[in-house]
């Protein structure tokens, strides 16, 4: 673990995705894709009938968001993450096809590791309620596809030094087991 | 008997709707403060630091600290004296209508749970009424997220279970929880009542101000218990390790029947977001 910020730029590559460890401080910089809940069951249908997602998927980074309305002269609303677990059922399909790292808040689950490990990929977890600070590293944001589900409609961002902690990485290392073991009293 | 107009209700209640919204409370905003100079795990302080910066921004520039604004949910005490000329609950569910369309605010509330359509204006609130005696309404606001509350939980235990029972049940709740509710979190836990009684009861508990003592001592040290039970979980903020992991354990009780002993825990995540007001 280290308290020096890692700064990464997107696309994301698979080896890049390996690189990094649990524990690490990162800052994001590049376009990310946004989805939550419907938009993953919209984009794993997708893939299900042989159909193109809205955005190529090679080693791109998926934040699971669904910010609030943009208010005039902002490019964003707050923008914090949900809970990933929502998205355990879909996110071994999105890793498989080329997502190389996803961000959200809370521990993801087996078939995902299993997934990270066997593709390359990490999950990095951003600071959840802190909404109107992580608007401030979104400098663009537009809607590329499902209009129709508002808030949970598919976002491409463009952001500037996202602070993101990686808390579960490649090799199935796991900063939920290990930092709460660590400050575990008996 | 004293008239009130829902053009007042549904006024007051747009405006709370955004102010609860945007201005997280000075007792959450301390505590908070408080446990960034006693976390021991650096990633834990940094995370606490970016949860109050936040709590800043959103004050200042007026824009909600959280993204996901809530279930409207609301405690409305109604006078016996007074009068409302029209619906009151369409006057409140008119200002939450008003308020999260002026307040950019998330419209995150769908009308069937298995269709899952959005009614696209956050509406309908869930609105717990009272009738209490006097000529005044009083109204409680509380958006609620979805993370937190997904992680709650009512149990029917046995009388036999007793207060270790309980205490067991509120740790194993917030232990499974781990960081998908936002640590550090408040525990609202509800002891009594019937199965949604004790519910009610729990959510209820939220409401209290942070670093207030339960009346009754036997309450005062569960909660005390509890929460330092809870702090040596590990968990921490986000559940990333650390010793913050709860704010606060705040207990209501209530009657219960001789067969039953109901527990509930309603997790409520750092963005503890009410608003109140009296008309």
């Amino acid at each position: 673990m280290s308290d020096q910020k890692k700064k990464i730029q997107t696309p994301l590559t698979r080896e890049a995705a390996k690189a990094l460890k649990a524990g690490d401080n990162v800052l994001i910089t590049g376009t990310i894709y946004t989805g939550r809940d419907a938009a993953h069951k919209k984009m794993v249908e997708a893939i299900d009938k042989g159909e193109k997602l809205p955005f190529n998927p090679e080693g791109q980074i998926i934040y699971y968001v669904g910010p609030s309305p943009t208010k005039p002269g902002n490019a964003i609303g707050s923008a914090g993450p949900t809970t990933s677990y929502r998205m355990d059922a879909y996110s071994p399909k999105m890793i498989e096809v080329g997502i190389s790292g996803m961000i959200g808040k809370g521990e993801v689950g087996p078939g995902v590791v299993e997934a990270m490990k066997t593709h390359g990929a990490v999950y990095f977890a951003a600071v959840g309620g802190a909404a109107a600070l992580i608007a401030r590293s979104v400098k663009e944001a537009k809607v590329i596809a499902y209009e129709e589900l508002g808030a949970e409609a598919v976002r491409e961002m463009k952001v500037e030094d996202f602070p993101v902690i990686v808390a579960q990485d490649a090799h199935g290392g796991n900063l939920y087991i290990d930092g709460k073991a660590k400050y575990h009293q008996a | 008997m004293r008239e009130i107009t829902t053009e007042t209700i549904t006024e007051t209640v747009a405006q709370m709707c955004m102010s609860a919204n945007f201005e997280l409370g000075d007792d959450v905003y301390a505590a908070l403060e408080t446990a960034r100079t006693k976390e021991t795990s650096p990633v834990g302080r940094g995370i606490l630091e970016q949860i109050t910066q936040n709590a800043g921004i959103a004050k200042s520039e007026g824009v909600p600290m959280c993204q996901d604004t809530g279930y409207a949910v609301f405690f409305v005490e109604v006078g016996q004296d007074v009068h409302v000329k029209g619906s009151l609950r369409e006057a409140i569910n008119a200002g939450v209508r008003k308020g999260y369309e002026e307040g950019y605010l998330r419209k995150s509330i769908l009308s069937d749970p298995i269709k899952r359509v959005n009614t696209k204006d956050n509406t309908p609130a869930l609105i717990h009424f009272d009738i209490v005696p006097g000529d005044k309404i009083k109204i409680i606001i509380a958006p609620k997220g979805g993370g937190a509350e997904n992680m709650s939980e009512v149990r029917m235990l046995k009388p036999s279970d007793g207060a270790e029972g309980v205490k067991d049940f509120v740790v194993e709740r917030v232990n499974k929880s781990g960081g998908n509710p936002c640590p550090p979190v408040i525990v609202g836990v509800g002891i009594g009542g019937t199965f949604e009684g004790s519910a009610i009861l729990a959510k209820k508990s939220l409401l209290r101000e942070l670093g207030s003592k339960h009346p009754a001592p036997f309450y005062a040290e569960m909660e005390a218990e509890l929460l330092e039970r809870i702090n040596k979980l590990g968990i921490g903020p986000q559940g990333l390790g650390g010793n913050t992991t709860a704010l606060a354990v705040f207990i209501t009780t209530g009657p219960c029947h001789i067969a039953s002993l109901p527990a509930a825990v309603n997790m409520q995540c750092h963005a503890a977001r009410h608003k109140s007001a009296i008309i």
